[in-house]
């Protein structure tokens, strides 16, 4: 069998955004690999480029420098509807601050994604119950989120990410807005996602998380500084399970 | 994402903020009722007089005494009779476009049948009056030529009198009524033409003018107070009322150079020429209403405005779940179309009463068309699209990053 490709590549990716006539240079020179099925901590400290380099991994934004694939092709080279609809498809976003529509209950939430998947409206509900069921908040699919504690919400946001079934889970500090007992619960719940094959890659300021995680980034000033994959205590389960 | 999601999403959108969305809406509303209002309020005059029109007859020509001059003085138009029966057997033999010819004499009396009386327009004419007019029977017969000839002592109703007269079930042909204490029988009734043309009793000339008319200081014996004429087509009307002035300024002996004393007149023109008029004042209403459906885009574009940045994080969510920038931009358009297309059903609704209370309590006679409607919910849409395509490019082009660090 041969290599497979790996999901996504970053090539020399760097991001630069220019204000005023000033260069501030947000990424530089960043490259590596996330394999199908890896679950990976980015850390560094604050603006050192790490939601910068996840928009751009998110396909919200693109490098300045350097190329990124996604499956082999190179995103910039895809037009703006194209990308928009491969968020939709291929992407799921978690963010710190859940980003919730606050007008719409749970499970339109949820299905929110698939409107842009061209799912008709019915298919929709009914996988968005899926999802719900999956995080374990089918019980408050009819809560508007003002009526969801944080850790419900940030659970619901995951359902959300879930229900295109996306190549890649990408989730900025999913935990910073939680007290720890929640923030290890919605960890959890990612180490179990990941279990079922699940990629994802997460931004985290908390060690004990990151340590949690196989593989953790860390960027400084932009830059990759390391990349670590721990060697697993127990014998790695094979990729077919 | 389709049309259909659009506007669901749209009315999710919209319902949640009922108050402002009325209020945006009101200036569309209030267009689209006052368009819808004036146009069925022009369309019911111009029926109004198309059906006046109608009722005078195709191709009438009307010829009335004119400036009559005594002893140097000239006097009132009209105030003396200066056309003949003579005129009209002259109008009717030597001018070939005419085809039918009569001349009347009128005034009004009270007529009586048992209980029930009636104030009406006497009307004393020829057979010939029915045809120019294109005048047909209901029931019964016109004037036969013994009775024009001898001032018979018969009647022809027009429908309203008919109905003041007789009970519905009652046959007025063959019963006797009275005008000024004359017994007649009537003979026949005239089928319904325009309430202004209905109240009238048709009595032969002979009849009116040896039994009602005759102690009249200005009338002789062969005077008759107007003439009309019926020409055979259309386009002989012009040539048809030069040969009519001339043959009766030769009769009447009027000296060039003086004034005649009748006048023709083609009612049916002078009609249009007013229908004419009704038209450009209900189209400058309609510009003036048109104003307020342009206030009204404006207060639409700008309550979308404030929407689209108070909505700048949904916007970014939407656009990071996937939603491509037409997406977004079909969200808010629709958003502007459901406000327009709602104003403007709420406001066809409004014009649609209010030009009914206004035809109850004016009389005015209102024509609500389908043309009108249409026009003012095309009128919405378009303002819907014109003023609700900026706040929704704007939307569109938000960075989604941007968008999403926004509060
Ligand atoms: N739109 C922008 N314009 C200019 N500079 C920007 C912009 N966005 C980010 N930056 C800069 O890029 C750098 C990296 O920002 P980024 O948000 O990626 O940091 P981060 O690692 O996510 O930080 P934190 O942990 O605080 O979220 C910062 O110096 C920031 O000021
Ligand atoms: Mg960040």
């Amino acid at each position: 069998m041969t290599a497979p490709l790996p999901l996504i590549s970053l090539r020399s990716v760097g991001r630069t955004y220019r204000t005023d006539g000033i260069a501030v240079a947000a990424v530089r020179n960043v490259s590596f690999d996330i394999d199908q099925g890896e679950i990976l901590a980015v850390m560094g400290p604050s603006g050192s480029g790490k939601s910068t380099l996840m928009n751009m991994i998110g396909l919200l934004d693109l490098p300045s420098e350097g190329a990124i694939y996604l499956e082999g092709a190179n995103v910039a080279d895809l037009s703006e509807d194209r990308r928009s609809t491969l968020r939709a498809r291929s992407i799921g976003f978690v963010f710190q601050s859940y980003n919730l529509l606050a007008r719409h209950n749970a499970i339109e939430n949820v299905a929110l994604p698939l409107v842009y998947c061209g799912v008709g409206n019915k298919e929709r509900l009914s996988r968005a119950e899926q999802s719900l069921e999956a995080v374990g908040m089918l019980h408050r699919a009819h809560h508007f989120p003002r009526q969801l504690s944080g850790g419900e919400q940030q659970r619901v946001a995951i359902a959300r990410a879930l229900i295109a079934s996306p190549l890649i889970i990408l989730a900025d500090e999913p935990t910073g807005a939680l007290d720890s007992r929640t923030g290890a619960e919605i960890l959890a719940l990612f180490a179990a996602l990941n279990q079922t094959g699940q990629t994802i890659v997460m931004i985290t300021h908390d060690p004990s998380i990151a340590t949690r995680c196989r593989r953790t980034i860390r960027l400084h000033d932009g830059e990759l500084v390391s990349d670590e994959t721990q060697i697993p205590l127990i014998p790695k389960r094979s990729v077919a399970s | 994402m389709t049309m259909l999601q659009g506007f669901q999403i749209a009315l999710h959108a919209l319902r949640l903020n009922p108050l402002r969305s009325f209020l945006t809406m009101l200036g569309i509303v209030i267009g689209v009722a006052s368009i819808v209002t004036v146009f069925a309020i022009g369309s019911g005059a111009q029926l109004r007089l198309q059906e006046q029109i109608r009722s005078i007859g195709a191709n009438v020509l009307m010829i009335m005494p004119g400036a009559v001059y005594q002893g140097g003085v000239r006097l009132k138009d009209g105030s003396k009779l200066t056309m003949t029966e003579s005129d009209v057997q002259a109008i009717l033999e030597q001018i070939p476009e005419i085809q039918a010819a009569a001349g009347s004499i009128a005034g009004t009396a009270q007529v009586i049948h048992e209980g029930k009386n009636w104030n009406t327009t006497i009307n004393g004419t020829t057979t010939g009056h029915f045809m120019v007019r294109d005048w047909q029977l209901a029931s019964g017969r016109y004037f036969s030529s013994a009775e024009e000839a001898a001032a018979g002592k018969v009647v022809i109703l027009g429908s309203t009198v008919a109905r003041e007269l007789f009970a519905p079930g009652d046959d007025p042909i063959g019963a006797q009524i009275r005008i000024m204490k004359v017994p007649l029988e009537v003979v026949g009734v005239l089928d319904r033409k325009d309430p202004a043309q209905d109240d009238v009793a048709f009595v032969p000339l002979t009849t009116a003018k040896l039994r009602f008319l005759g102690s009249a200081s200005n009338i002789n014996r062969d005077s008759v107070a107007y003439i009309i004429a019926k020409v055979a087509a259309d386009g002989q009307m012009a040539g048809a009322r030069s040969e009519i002035e001339s043959l009766l300024r030769q009769r009447h002996h009027v000296p060039a150079g003086q004034e005649d004393d009748f006048k023709v007149q083609d009612p049916a023109a002078a009609m249009e020429a007013q229908q004419g008029a009704i038209r450009t004042v209900a189209l400058l209403l309609v510009a003036i209403a048109s104003v307020s459906l342009l206030v009204g885009g404006i207060s639409i574009m700008n309550v979308m405005i404030v929407s689209v940045t108070e909505r700048t994080r949904e916007i970014g969510i939407r656009r990071a779940l996937g939603g491509r920038m037409r997406d977004i931009r079909l969200q808010f358009l629709c958003e502007a179309l459901v406000l327009c297309l709602l104003g403007g059903a709420v406001g066809v609704l409004g014009g649609v009463t209010l030009s009914m209370t206004v035809a109850r309590m004016a009389g005015w006679i209102t024509s609500i068309d389908g043309e009108a409607i249409a026009l003012a919910l095309a009128f919405s849409i378009a303002t819907g699209l014109i003023f609700g395509f900026y706040p929704a490019h704007k939307a569109s082009k938000l960075s989604p990053i941007e968008a999403l660090k926004t509060e």
